[in-house]
């Protein structure tokens, strides 16, 4: 999974925490939970770990 | 054996129940994502046509376009998944790999006992044509304990039903839970990294101790432009024959995919999808219910033109989740001006019939 442009997205109804990471996988843009299970998530995770993903802050 | 004694054994093998395959789509009539997708080779992984049917390729200059294809050769049977190579690749690097297959979860999987004294044995059944002799590898492969048992079969010119039948694997239990446990592999082209251990037909083995021989004595589907696969039939079930295809409806076999991935795309050039409410004059959110309970939350993919439809019409200028949860989704939708805080709002395709989202839950 090449995984790019990630950013966190803020629920501000919510709690204003971040909820969701907004990114780029194989081309394509993805909204994807801050939820482990989800495929996508846990791949971000892998990779930030890795040190080779980093997520910028939500605006 | 009496009548009455050959049915109470029939009932007890399991093998008279509805649901008794594993396989979902296995008659390959859900492709929510897309009819045929060309140009796949080295680094495409993932689910792209047939719901369900995960492809993985790498390393490899081989081309191929995957499609569901209508089929009048088989009867009972109305599609297939159909591999085509497009472009060849006869030099083999170690690392190339071409793999479909069909993962499962776990907490569907308990009955056959996996890890215990008593573990089932399970036959995977299909139907393939190709366009020559072909020797594949079938494997099923236990993600929760790096196990995998791998069976060649060689295919013919014309539909072949192949059954076979895997020992029951009395060590390694499969997780009761959503994720991905066992799944069903067909590898159709690799490299050393795969290919230079010792085969050794039905057998469980580790794959971290000998992983190379996941596809040991394999043709490859990448030797010509001229090959093609076709697939379909797919069928995993407990015991050791293979029973009837189990057809379904097809609505069943689409809630079934929707668990996994659900798509929605639009009928006509302005089609309202989500109704939600405005926040200010620049952010709305709106709430989507899923068909069916999904797997976990999804992730969400948008594509087209949209506007956020409320005191008149509002370019969207972005689409994204803002939370996700198993069956409803609450979506983020932003325009550079003039909504009013309080408002309803739609979420309206944009003069564009092939707008869509989609939500991805899969294995």
């Amino acid at each position: 999974m090449i995984i790019t442009n990630a950013k966190y997205h803020k629920d501000v109804l919510t709690d204003n925490q971040n909820s969701v990471v907004n990114c780029t996988i194989n081309g394509k843009v993805y909204s994807v939970p801050m939820v482990v299970g989800n495929t996508e998530y846990d791949e971000i995770q892998k990779q930030v770990a890795a040190g080779t993903l980093t997520i910028a802050d939500a605006d | 054996m009496s009548k009455a004694a050959e049915l109470a054994a029939l009932i007890g093998s399991q093998t008279a129940q509805g649901n008794k395959n594993f396989v979902i789509n296995g008659a390959m009539n859900v492709a929510q994502r897309s009819a045929s997708v060309t140009g796949l080779g080295d680094g495409d992984e993932g689910y792209v046509t047939l719901d369900r049917i995960r492809h993985t390729a790498a390393a490899s200059a081989g081309r191929f376009t995957s499609a569901q294809t209508a089929i009048s050769d088989l009867p009972g049977f109305l599609n297939c998944l159909h591999l085509d190579c497009t472009t060849a690749d006869t030099s083999i690097a170690s690392s190339e790999l071409l793999v479909l297959e069909h993962r499962m979860e776990g907490q569907n999987l308990q009955q056959l006992k996996k890890g215990t004294s008593s573990a089932e044995r399970i036959t995977v059944s299909f139907y393939m044509k190709t366009n020559k002799a072909f020797t594949f590898m079938c494997a099923l492969n236990d993600y929760d304990n790096n196990r995998i048992n791998t069976q060649q079969f060689t295919t013919t010119t014309d539909w072949t039903r192949h059954s076979i039948t895997f020992v029951g694997d009395t060590t390694g239990a499969l997780g009761d839970d959503s994720g991905n446990s066992l799944s069903v592999e067909f590898y159709l082209h690799a490299g050393a990294t795969y290919t230079g251990g010792t085969y050794s037909a039905n057998t469980w083995q580790s794959r971290q101790a000998s992983d190379n021989m996941r596809a040991v004595g394999i043709g490859s589907f990448y030797d010509s432009t001229d090959n093609d696969i076709k697939l379909t039939g797919l069928q995993v079930e407990i015991g050791d024959v293979a029973t009837a295809f189990e057809h379904e409806e097809i609505s069943t076999t689409l809630l079934k995919c929707q668990r996994y991935y659900f798509r929605w795309t639009a009928d006509s050039t302005y089609d309202s999808a989500i109704s939600g409410f405005c926040l200010n004059s620049t952010q709305a959110f709106g709430v989507y219910n899923m068909p069916v309970r999904m797997r976990n939350s999804p992730t969400m993919g948008v594509g087209g033109n949209w506007n956020i439809f409320t005191n008149g019409e509002q370019a969207a200028t972005g689409f994204s989740l803002n939370r996700s949860q198993h069956d409803t989704v609450m979506t983020y939708m932003t325009a550079s001006s003039g909504m009013t805080a309080g408002s309803g709002c739609l979420m309206r395709t944009n003069n564009d019939d092939d707008a869509y989202f989609e939500f991805i839950a899969e294995l």
